[in-house]
């Protein structure tokens, strides 16, 4: 692997007059050496690298929604439709157990974690594959490509947040002191998981095209699994342990807690879903860190 | 001179396997895992290539080195190590200073978004900060010329403007070490002169350039050293202009000189060549050919019975193998049959005719058996050598540095009334 060192140091004497007002930068220390056996997130780099990620989010931004009628109205759209769907068909044809939450704020309250959780999670792992002119021509920390990826659909949240405060506002349920404080953390546990399971479907992606046709499906269940149409605390303990080893289980019933002043979720099973995203991410970190060696030799 | 590029026993492998497995599903890699588990099917010999083996050079600051060397030498490959696209497998090498390479043009150019938008985007992918692009940003733009379509995007530009933005944005990064690989480079000729009159642009202010090629004549013109790879190895390193003729002499079948044994000599029973010399003017090395000097294609043949009337001829290629053209000597002593005995024959290629780059030649004693011409012997890709414009500016090229195309470079004698 490569490690960057800024030298602040010595001469940065002009050698050109090309640049002379650009001679007070720090002469860089390149050193490139073999891959290490133990792999690890090299955040100083990342941080030297911050407006190369800045420059990647905001181009994965602009693009998302180029050539679209509705534009960035798509991030209100797709949750709201989800939504109504889920609405009608679990809420009244099938009656699943709201526990004290209106029945609308619960579900989008779920879709909306949910919705960024499946964009995140996509983009993530084809981010390698689709950026192959960048990996094979140009160095970088490949890190910031799934890291990209997993920040661009906060954004869509972020839009689409006003329709959870608008149905907050229509059923008058609001959070109910401080544990708003926890709406930020558990959205936080749900970048990890993507980020974690983004860094090691990326990876195996560069070599196996097959994880193009495994995500769709996974996100499909996943919904099911995670409790975004049904409380959890409705269904038999047993069963809530078993979903809880779904870091997305936690993430949309610690939110509904959050947000909704929905009843508290179970200690032990958020902790159990942390604990697997904390797995995921540093497992996936390790797939990913040593991979990356051989990204451009077999992408 | 400080050191700016410290490389020590870098070694590169790959497994071919690996390359096999590169594109597989993953039901081919566990299928293939499970017949390995259970004995089925032996495990294919996964054979190692060093595409690099413990190289280590040091490149000082201000230096223009070369880097020479066959097809899958390694050449890509150090390239790549150095640029920082593939990891060494062993070894270490620093790098003081920004690095660039020319391979980067374009990269990470995103067609949805506008030229300024690209131009943050690929400056920020090369490593610039965003206070130098804005620095810069005007002048990048005046170099492309599409100052009007700058809040366009750049999918609706033309090939040609897309090309010019790409490039005066890697132009402008202005590095301390500039990577390029001619091989590699990509665009038409005109986007090449570009790259290459950047590149001696860079090296008159002083940057330290490390420059990977096959056309020898561009090395030998722009760097001051050369290293040679062979499988892998540096073989040779020093002055550019020996470091090339040795590369020259071993890698042409031909040579600059031949000599056959008696028994051995090509020909028949009228004619037999002895031996080959190609004769370059002094102070340059052998192999290499100023472009305004006359060369010599000595032979020495050996007329064994006096049969018909034979001549000496020459067909002169260039590295395509295109035929530049043929001569024979015409004097009138070559009408009659030549008595027997040994002639030594040098054909004069006036200086100022061959373009630049490898010229190969193929000699023979003919007749003339009309329609056809009778070869009593010939030896094909008999000499080659490398013709080369050192540009001080009194070639058909003049000043100019870049390209120049055809199979010749004749200077002509040009009139001019002016009224």
């Amino acid at each position: 692997m490569t490690e960057t060192k800024i030298e602040i140091a010595e001469s940065a004497a002009p050698k050109a007059p090309l640049d002379s007002e650009l001679t007070t930068q720090a002469e860089r220390l390149v050193v490139i050496r073999p891959a290490p056996r133990w792999p690890h997130l090299d955040v100083p780099e990342l941080w030297h690298y911050r407006e190369l990620l800045g420059r990647l989010v905001s181009r994965d931004v602009v693009v998302r929604y180029k050539q679209t009628f509705f534009g960035i109205a798509w991030a209100v759209l797709v949750p709201v439709f989800t939504a109504v769907v889920y609405v009608i068909v679990f809420g009244k044809f099938a009656n699943f157990p709201a526990g004290d939450t209106p029945y609308p704020s619960l579900v989008i309250a779920g879709v909306l974690p949910m919705q960024y959780f499946a964009s995140a999670l996509t983009g993530s792992s084809m981010s390698l594959a689709a950026n192959l002119q960048l990996v094979t021509k140009v160095y970088f920390p490949r890190a910031l490509l799934p890291l990209a990826s997993v920040i661009v659909p906060m954004i869509d949240f972020v839009v689409g947040l006003p329709v959870l405060l608008a149905l907050m506002w229509y059923y008058d349920t609001w959070p109910g002191g401080a544990e708003v404080l926890f709406a930020p953390l558990f959205m936080g546990l749900a970048f990890v998981t993507a980020l974690g399971l983004g860094f090691f479907f990326s990876a195996i992606n560069v070599r196996y095209r097959d994880v193009r046709y495994m995500i769709p499906v996974f996100l499909q269940v996943l919904p099911l699994l995670s409790g975004v149409m049904y409380d959890v605390a409705a269904i038999p303990t047993k069963w809530q342990w078993i979903l809880a080893f779904n870091p997305m289980t936690a993430v949309i019933s610690g939110w509904r807690w959050a947000m909704l002043d929905a009843s508290t979720p179970n200690p032990g099973q958020t902790a159990l879903g942390v604990a697997v995203a904390a797995a995921l991410f540093l497992g996936g970190l390790a797939v990913f860190r040593s991979s990356e060696p051989r990204f451009a030799d077999s992408i | 001179m400080a050191v700016v590029i410290e490389a020590q026993d870098l070694s590169k492998k790959y497994r071919i396997g690996e390359f096999r497995a590169a594109y597989g599903t993953l039901r081919e890699s566990m299928s293939y895992a499970a017949k390995r588990l259970t004995g089925r099917e032996h495990r294919v010999q996964d054979r190692d290539i060093w595409a690099l083996r413990d190289v280590s050079f040091e490149v000082p600051e201000g230096q223009v080195l070369g880097v020479i060397g066959r097809n899958g030498a390694g050449k890509s490959t150090l390239l790549k190590i150095l640029t920082r696209i593939t990891t060494p497998t062993t070894g270490r090498v620093e790098i003081r200073g920004r690095v660039g390479s020319l391979l980067e043009v374009g990269t990470g150019f995103h067609s949805e978004l506008t030229g300024r938008e690209n131009i943050y985007l690929n400056g920020a992918i090369l490593g610039m900060k965003r206070r130098e692009i804005e620095q810069r940003f005007d002048a990048m733009v005046e170099f492309s010329g599409v100052e009007k379509f700058i809040d366009t995007p750049v999918k609706r530009y033309s090939s040609g403007m897309y090309v010019r933005l790409a490039f005066s944005v890697a132009a402008h990064l202005e590095p301390e070490i500039l990577l390029i690989d001619e091989v590699l480079s990509v665009g038409d000729a005109e986007f090449q002169r570009r790259c290459l009159g950047r590149m001696e642009e860079l090296s008159s202010t002083g940057r330290t350039i490390l420059f990977v090629s096959h056309q020898l004549s561009s090395v030998a013109q722009l760097c001051d050293r050369a290293i040679q790879l062979e499988s892998g190895i540096v073989v040779a390193d020093g002055p550019a202009a020996e470091v090339i003729a040795n590369y020259l002499h071993q890698t042409h079948s031909a040579g600059t000189q031949r000599v056959w044994d008696e028994d051995a000599a090509p020909g028949n029973d009228l004619v037999r060549i002895l031996s080959l010399h190609a004769l370059s003017h002094d102070g340059m090395p052998p192999g290499i050919v100023d472009v305004r000097r006359p060369i010599g294609v000595e032979m020495v043949f050996r007329v064994l019975r006096s049969g018909k009337p034979v001549f000496p001829k020459i067909k002169v290629l260039d590295k395509e193998g295109a035929v530049a053209f043929n001569a024979m000597d015409t004097h009138e002593r070559w009408h009659e049959p030549a008595p027997p005995g040994e002639y030594t024959s040098t054909a004069w290629i006036p200086g100022n005719l061959l373009n630049e780059g490898t010229v190969s030649v193929e000699v023979a004693v003919c007749s003339v058996d009309f329609p056809k011409l009778e070869h009593h012997a010939a030896v094909y890709e008999a000499l080659s050598f490398e013709v080369l414009d050192p540009g001080e500016g009194d070639s058909a090229r003049g000043a100019f540095s870049g390209q120049w195309k055809g199979v010749v470079r004749p200077l002509l004698e040009w009139t001019v009334e002016e009224r």
